[in-house]
C-alpha cells in the first residue's frame, strides 16, 4: 500500500508524520478546531473521543469497517482515466477517485459507516444528522436502515424545497426529515438544530456528523473515515502510473472529501493539493460559500476555523447553487492546511461549476454532482498549466442524479 | 480566583438577608436599542438583584425558540456587541449596585478580541459574563483577560456533569456556578423543582461558590421551590416572552410585572409558611 514510507532494514525509522500529530490532545489543527460547545455536550464529546480512540486502536473494529466498505459500498472505488476530458483541457493526464460509484452515490457514506459502527460499540439507540444537498442525510438513514435505529435528519426548510428526491429517499429509508425554519434554512441551521436536539437527549443519542467539521473528535474522525479515499487512490496511481500526482483536486464545502483525498498525501510534498470552494456569484458579490478564500476565522458549531461573517462576528449567508457547498464554515484542518501553504484553495462560480457540469456529462458519460464539477472546472486549469507530462487527480466524490432539477432550472429547461 | 467585586458583594448582602436571589436575564437590542435601558432600569427595581445582558449572535445553538427569536429582533435591529457594552455604561452610570453579566457566543467577543472585550466590560461597569460555547477547555485565554479586570466568567454545570467533570468545571471559577437544570435549549421543558433543588444541593456541597439554577424556569411557583435551595435563580425566556408579547413602549412595564411577581415569590421562599401572606 505505502511503499515510499516503509524505511530499508537497519536504519532508524522516519521522522513522525504531519498527519499523525494533529490535532493535538486539544482537538486543535494550530489555532483552529477545538471543542466550543455547550457544557451539556462536554462530557458527550469526551466520551465520544475516548470510544473512538478505542475502536481506532481496535483491529477488530477497522477489520468490520473493512468488510462493510467491501460488500455494502463497493470499495475500493476505480481509479478512473478521463480521457476525453484530459484531451479537452489539453494538458496533464486527468484521473478521477469514483467515489460517486458508492452506494448512496457519494463519499459521505464512509464516514456514515464509521460512525454508526462506533455508535453500535458505545450502545446508543437513536441517530441524528444534519444535511445540507441531502447527500449525507441519505447515507445516514441508509446505515441508520441497515443498522435498524430510528433515524432523525435536520434538513433547512429551503434545502428541503430545492433536494426534493433526496428527501423523499430519507424517508422511504425509514428517517424522519425534520425541516428547520430557525435562521436562513440552510444548512448551518440544520446543524444548530441537531446540536439543539443532541443537547435534549443526550443519553441516548448518537449524532453523525456529515463534514469534517464540528468539536474534537469529530474533525479528526470524519477525516479518517474519509481517508480510505486517498489511501486507494495513491496506491491506485503509484500502480497505473509508476508514481504520485502532481496534482490532488477536491472540492470544498464543510470539506470532508477533500480532506479524505488529501490526507494520505500530506507528506508528499511534490504533490500539490488543491481545495476548490464555491464562489456562488463571484467572491466579490459577497454572495459565496468561499469560506477560506473570502472569510476570517472565527468559532461556529463547535470549532474554530474560517468563518463568512461581518465585523461583528455574526455570520453571513453562504451562496451555491451546490446545496453540499452552501456552507459558511470549512473543516479545521482545511483552515490549517491553508494557513502553513501546505494546500492552496481557489474557488468557482456557479456558472463555471454548470458548465464543468455538462462538459463532463457530455465528454465522458458521467453526470457529475454539481460539488465535484466545481472541482473539475479548477482540474482542467491545473491540468492546462502542468502540461501533457502532468498527473492530475480529482476526487469525483458524488454523482449528479440528485442535481439534475436545479440544472434544468438553472439552464431554462422545463421537466414535467 | 479574584472575580467581580460587586458579584461578591451582591451574594454577600443576600446570603445575610437569607433568601435567594432573582438574576434576570433580558436580550439587548430586542425589540430595539432604545428599549433595552429602561427595561433594565424597570427589571432593577422590580426586585432583580442581578441582571443577564444578552448579546445576540445569528447561531445560537444552546437556546430555545424564544431566545432564537429575540437574538434576530435585536440583530435586525442592528444591534452589536459595542451597542450592547454601550447600554451596560449607561445602565451602570444609573444604578452603581446591581451586578450586570453578559452573556452570550464566542465568536462576537472572538472578533472584537478577549483583551479588548474585557477592557470594554471593565470600562463599562460590567461584572463579568457567561459564554455559552466556552467550555473550561476552551475559556484559559479570556479567564485571564477578565481576571486582569476584575470580571468574573460564569461557568456551568448541568444535569450531564458528573463528580470528575465538576472538578474540571470548578477549577478557575469565579463569580457564580450556573446551574443548568435540564439537559436541552433554554426555556423548552419546565424544571422539575425537587430534581434542580437536589443538584442544587449536590453542587453547594462542592463548592464554596454560590449556586445559580435556570434554564426552564418560567413561574414564580417554581422559582420559588428553587429558591429554597440555591443561592440565586435564573429566569430567562418567561421575561423575554412578556417583551415580545405587547408594544415595545409598554415592555418595561410589562417586565416589572413579571419580575415583580418572580421577585415576590422567591423573597418569601425561605419565610415560615403563612408568614406575609
Amino acid at each position: 500500500m505505502d511503499g515510499s514510507s516503509v524505511p530499508p532494514e537497519g536504519q532508524s525509522p522516519p521522522a513522525p508524520r504531519n498527519d499523525d500529530r494533529l490535532p493535538d490532545a486539544r482537538g486543535r489543527f494550530g489555532a483552529f478546531g477545538g471543542r466550543f460547545v455547550a457544557e451539556t455536550l462536554m462530557p458527550l464529546v469526551l466520551d465520544l473521543e475516548r470510544a473512538y480512540e478505542i475502536a481506532k486502536a481496535d483491529p477488530a473494529f477497522q477489520a468490520e469497517l473493512d468488510v462493510w466498505a467491501r460488500d455494502y459500498v463497493g470499495r475500493p472505488s476505480p481509479l478512473y482515466f478521463a480521457e476525453r476530458l484530459t484531451e479537452h483541457f489539453g494538458g496533464a493526464k486527468i484521473y478521477f477517485k469514483r467515489d460517486e460509484l458508492n452506494h448512496t452515490g457519494s463519499h459521505k457514506i464512509n464516514n456514515c459507516l464509521g460512525q454508526i459502527l462506533l455508535a453500535k460499540r458505545m450502545g446508543k439507540t437513536r441517530i441524528i444528522a444534519e444535511t445540507g444537498a441531502g447527500q449525507h442525510g441519505v447515507a445516514a438513514a441508509t446505515v441508520a436502515a441497515r443498522f435498524g435505529l430510528p433515524c432523525t435528519v435536520f434538513m433547512g426548510a429551503t434545502d428541503v424545497e430545492r433536494q426534493k428526491p433526496n428527501v423523499f429517499r430519507m424517508k422511504l429509508l425509514g428517517a424522519e426529515v425534520r425541516p428547520v425554519t430557525s435562521g436562513t434554512g440552510t444548512l448551518k441551521d440544520a446543524m444548530n438544530e441537531a446540536l439543539r436536539d443532541w443537547v435534549t437527549n443526550v443519553h441516548d443519542t448518537f449524532y453523525i456528523i456529515g463534514t469534517a467539521a464540528g468539536p474534537h473528535p469529530y474533525p479528526m474522525m470524519v477525516r479518517d473515515f474519509q481517508s480510505v479515499i486517498g489511501r486507494e487512490a495513491r496506491a491506485q496511481m503509484l500502480e497505473r502510473e509508476g508514481r504520485l500526482p502532481d496534482a490532488v483536486v477536491a472540492c470544498v464545502g464543510g470539506g470532508s472529501n477533500a480532506i479524505g483525498l488529501f490526507h494520505p498525501f500530506l507528506n508528499d510534498t511534490a504533490v500539490k493539493l488543491y481545495g476548490v470552494e464555491a464562489a456562488g456569484h463571484g467572491v466579490e458579490t459577497g454572495q459565496h460559500a468561499a469560506a477560506l478564500t473570502g472569510g476570517k476565522p472565527g468559532v461556529l458549531h463547535g470549532n474554530r476555523t474560517y468563518l463568512l461573517q461581518d465585523g461583528d462576528g455574526q455570520i453571513t449567508d453562504a451562496h451555491s447553487i451546490s446545496a453540499g457547498l452552501d456552507y459558511p464554515g470549512v473543516g479545521p484542518e482545511h483552515a490549517w492546511l491553508k494557513d502553513t501553504g501546505r494546500a492552496t484553495y481557489l474557488s468557482c462560480t456557479d456558472d463555471d461549476a454548470l458548465d464543468a457540469f455538462q462538459l463532463c456529462t457530455r465528454l465522458e458519460g458521467i453526470i457529475p454532482a454539481l460539488e465535484p464539477a466545481h472541482a473539475l472546472a479548477r482540474a482542467g486549469e491545473i491540468a492546462r498549466d502542468l502540461g501533457p507530462d502532468g498527473l492530475v487527480l480529482m476526487n469525483m466524490c458524488g454523482r449528479g442524479d440528485k442535481d439534475v432539477f436545479t440544472v434544468a432550472d438553472a439552464l431554462g429547461a422545463k421537466l414535467a | 480566583m479574584t472575580g467581580s467585586p460587586r458579584l461578591a458583594a451582591r451574594f454577600a448582602a443576600l446570603k445575610a438577608e437569607g433568601r435567594s436571589g432573582l438574576i434576570a436575564y433580558v436580550m439587548a437590542g430586542d425589540p430595539d436599542l432604545a428599549a433595552t435601558l429602561p427595561i433594565l432600569r424597570a427589571a432593577a427595581s422590580a426586585g432583580a438583584d442581578v441582571i443577564e445582558l444578552g448579546f445576540p449572535f445569528t447561531d445560537p445553538m444552546a437556546d430555545g425558540p424564544t431566545i432564537q427569536r429575540a437574538a434576530l429582533r435585536s440583530l435586525k435591529a442592528g444591534t452589536t456587541l459595542t451597542a450592547v457594552l454601550d447600554i451596560a455604561a449607561q445602565f451602570r452610570a444609573e444604578d452603581p449596585d446591581t451586578p450586570l453579566i453578559l452573556m452570550g457566543y464566542a465568536n462576537p467577543i472572538e472578533q472584537m478580541g478577549q483583551d479588548a472585550f474585557a477592557a470594554r466590560a471593565g470600562k463599562a461597569g460590567v461584572d463579568g459574563a457567561i459564554v455559552v460555547d466556552l467550555p473550561p477547555e476552551e475559556d484559559f485565554e479570556l479567564r485571564a483577560a477578565f481576571a486582569a479586570h476584575q470580571l468574573s466568567l460564569i461557568r456551568l454545570a448541568t444535569p450531564t456533569t458528573d463528580e470528575n467533570r465538576l472538578r474540571t468545571v470548578l477549577d478557575g471559577v469565579s463569580g457564580f456556578l450556573y446551574y443548568v437544570s435540564l439537559t436541552g435549549v433554554t426555556g423548552v421543558q419546565a424544571v422539575g423543582p425537587e430534581a434542580a433543588r437536589a443538584a442544587a444541593q449536590r453542587l453547594k456541597a462542592a463548592t464554596d461558590l454560590p449556586v445559580a439554577v435556570g434554564f426552564g424556569v418560567r413561574d414564580p411557583e417554581s422559582a420559588a421551590a428553587i429558591a429554597r435551595t440555591a443561592d440565586a435563580v435564573v429566569v430567562g425566556s418567561a421575561i423575554v416572552d412578556v417583551i415580545a408579547e405587547g408594544p415595545a413602549a409598554e415592555a418595561p412595564q410589562r417586565v416589572a410585572a413579571k419580575v415583580g411577581a418572580l421577585a415576590a415569590a422567591i423573597r418569601q421562599a425561605r419565610l415560615p409558611s403563612g408568614a406575609l401572606r
